[in-house]
């Protein structure tokens, strides 16, 4: 690729990471957790991350984040560093937990991040209402956390990272501690919500089922170093019933990305 | 119902080994006094004398009930006499030093949390204040404030803040250090101010802590404001109290004032509890 055909995929691209590379310097010595990781991510995509723990697929969306810092190579979300694009407030990120504060209610803790942000009043209670629909969870707002359940929980997280109208977002198995029913759930809800916002949306996660179930890409990582082992595009239709999951063509790409996953393990 | 008959068991059980203690203790005393009058005294007549007794090795519980009974609502509570007057001389030292002891540990623990160089320094000496013995500094403190032309409550409440800090700092450094790290990068992803952080995260997370630390802060800052009034010289105070009782060999007089001591501990303690309740409560976190 040369200089000029570089710099027009990184425009048209919402994240481009060129040449990633990060290590940790830990008391056994240094740990490299990602290696020369090259990856765009065009808009409106649902790329996720899968692979076996210790792959950097955490750390990867955290460096996206702006959360960790990376040793070599650059990243650029909507042409911006990390750290800009976190001060433009261009990413939400939901983490594994849902993370709510007890102390808050459900309309509290979505009121968190627009709060520090500095929105109007009003404006809050606007996006409070909105964000609540969205995920449905509307009438929940004065409830504390602890009165809903987990599924409910990780919704208003959702609805917290998108509170504030970023194109982004951040997922880092947002579903994993969560039974295989309610995931169901959550995962035909996060694409309908994914389908009404054009989101652009990456998406950790363990299970080979969901990153097939949700992506329009699929990216493979293998351990040691971390770094990328396969992209996977999904032929996949956009509209997808819970029931797309027995076609041949689902388990066709879950084949492959099961080959990916153990293509990168042999390598070990 | 069901909760209160094993609180009443143990206050029996407490009597009764109270009794037969003063019994055991001023027996000797009962005795010899007996011998010198020539009289015979045993049995029931010996112990009752154990029990009635002026000065008292241990007094019994009636007659420490009797003697708080006389000196609260028996006085009037400008009275010298009073306990009342008493207990509030030195409740006002000790909640103005708890004040100011709770003050100082907060902001010693904002230092600590949010200062790498407060951090590595402040907390060895912190602990190491604590090994020092009260009693030892007490005086010190109370003469050097007098020289310098203070007297009263506020050298009392020195040292009550001198020993109700500590458990105020050890407390808020831990609560406030107890959110998870996820919960901190999430408000970075927010681009949170300190401030921000500190006042949205942070400090609603420590309530907890904040709120066990003062009960024991409270307790030991009743010790502080007694210990700080046993150099004044008795002047008043549940600490005057108990140096007056000791001088005079009144050892009922120390035991209500121990006594009003405990119950002013208790009391307070039992009202951060409710403070706590209520606040927690308010805040979801019950």
């Amino acid at each position: 690729m040369t200089q000029q055909a570089a710099a027009d995929s990184s425009l048209s691209s919402v994240i481009s990471a060129r040449d990633l590379d990060l290590t940790f310097q830990t008391n056994d010595g240094p740990v490299q957790a990602l290696s020369s990781v090259n990856l765009e991510v065009g808009k409106g995509d649902f790329v996720s991350f899968i692979g076996p723990s210790g792959c950097g697929k955490t750390t990867f969306l955290r460096v996206m984040a702006d959360l960790e810092h990376p040793t070599g190579g650059s990243v650029t979300i909507n042409g911006v560093s990390p750290e800009n694009a976190r001060k433009a407030r261009a990413y939400g990120y939901v983490f594994q937990a849902a993370g709510l504060y007890p102390w808050r209610t459900i309309g509290g803790n979505i009121r968190l991040p627009l709060e520090i942000m500095g929105y109007s009043k009003t404006e809050q209670s606007e996006r409070v209402a909105r964000v609540l629909e969205l995920v449905e969870l509307a009438g929940f707002e004065k409830k504390y956390p602890w009165q809903l359940s987990g599924g409910m929980q990780q919704r208003a997280s959702i609805a917290r990272a998108l509170a504030f109208d970023a194109d982004i977002l951040l997922m880092d198995e947002p579903f994993g501690a969560l039974d295989e029913i309610v995931r169901d759930h959550l995962n035909e809800q996060l694409l309908a919500l994914w389908a009404r916002t054009q989101k652009t949306i990456c998406f950790v996660t363990h299970s080979i089922p969901e990153a097939v179930y949700l992506s329009t890409r699929i990216v493979v990582m293998s351990p040691r170093p971390g770094r990328i082992a396969d992209v996977i595009e999904s032929p996949l239709p956009r509209e997808r019933p819970l029931d797309i999951r027995d076609t041949p063509e689902f388990l066709e790409v879950a084949h492959r990305v099961r080959e990916g996953l153990r293509a990168g393990h042999a390598y070990d | 119902m069901r909760s209160v008959l094993p609180v009443l068991t143990v206050v029996a059980v407490i009597l009764g080994l109270w009794y037969a203690a003063s019994v055991w203790l001023n027996a000797q005393w009962a005795l010899d006094m007996a011998a010198r009058q020539d009289r015979e005294l045993g049995g029931i007549a010996l112990v009752l004398d154990t029990w009635s007794q002026d000065k008292p090795k241990l007094p019994a519980p009636h007659q420490v009930a009797a003697e708080l009974w006389k000196t609260t609502i028996g006085q009037n509570i400008t009275s010298k006499r009073s306990l009342v007057y008493h207990g509030w001389v030195t409740l006002s030292a000790t909640l103005a030093g708890f004040g100011l002891g709770t003050v100082l540990g907060i902001s010693l623990a904002v230092g600590i949390v949010y200062n790498r160089v407060m951090d590595m320094s402040v907390m060895p000496w912190v602990i190491a204040s604590q090994t020092i013995p009260i009693l030892a500094i007490a005086p010190m403190i109370i003469v050097v404030l007098n020289a310098m032309g203070i007297s009263g409550l506020l050298p009392k409440a020195m040292i009550s803040m001198y020993l109700s800090f500590f458990p105020v700092v050890v407390g808020m450094v831990k609560g406030l250090r107890s959110p998870s790290r996820m919960q901190l990068d999430q408000m970075r992803t927010w681009s949170a101010t300190r401030p921000q952080e500190f006042l949205r995260l942070r400090l609603p997370a420590s309530m907890p802590y904040l709120f066990a630390s003062m009960k024991i802060a409270m307790a030991a800052s009743l010790v502080g404001a007694i210990v700080g009034e046993l150099p004044t010289g008795a002047v008043a105070g549940l600490g005057a109290r108990l140096l007056a009782g000791s001088y005079y060999g009144q050892t009922i007089q120390i035991w209500s004032a121990l006594f009003m001591a405990a119950i002013v501990a208790a009391g307070m303690v039992g009202l951060i509890g409710l403070i706590q309740r209520v606040t927690l409560k308010r805040m979801g976190m019950t």
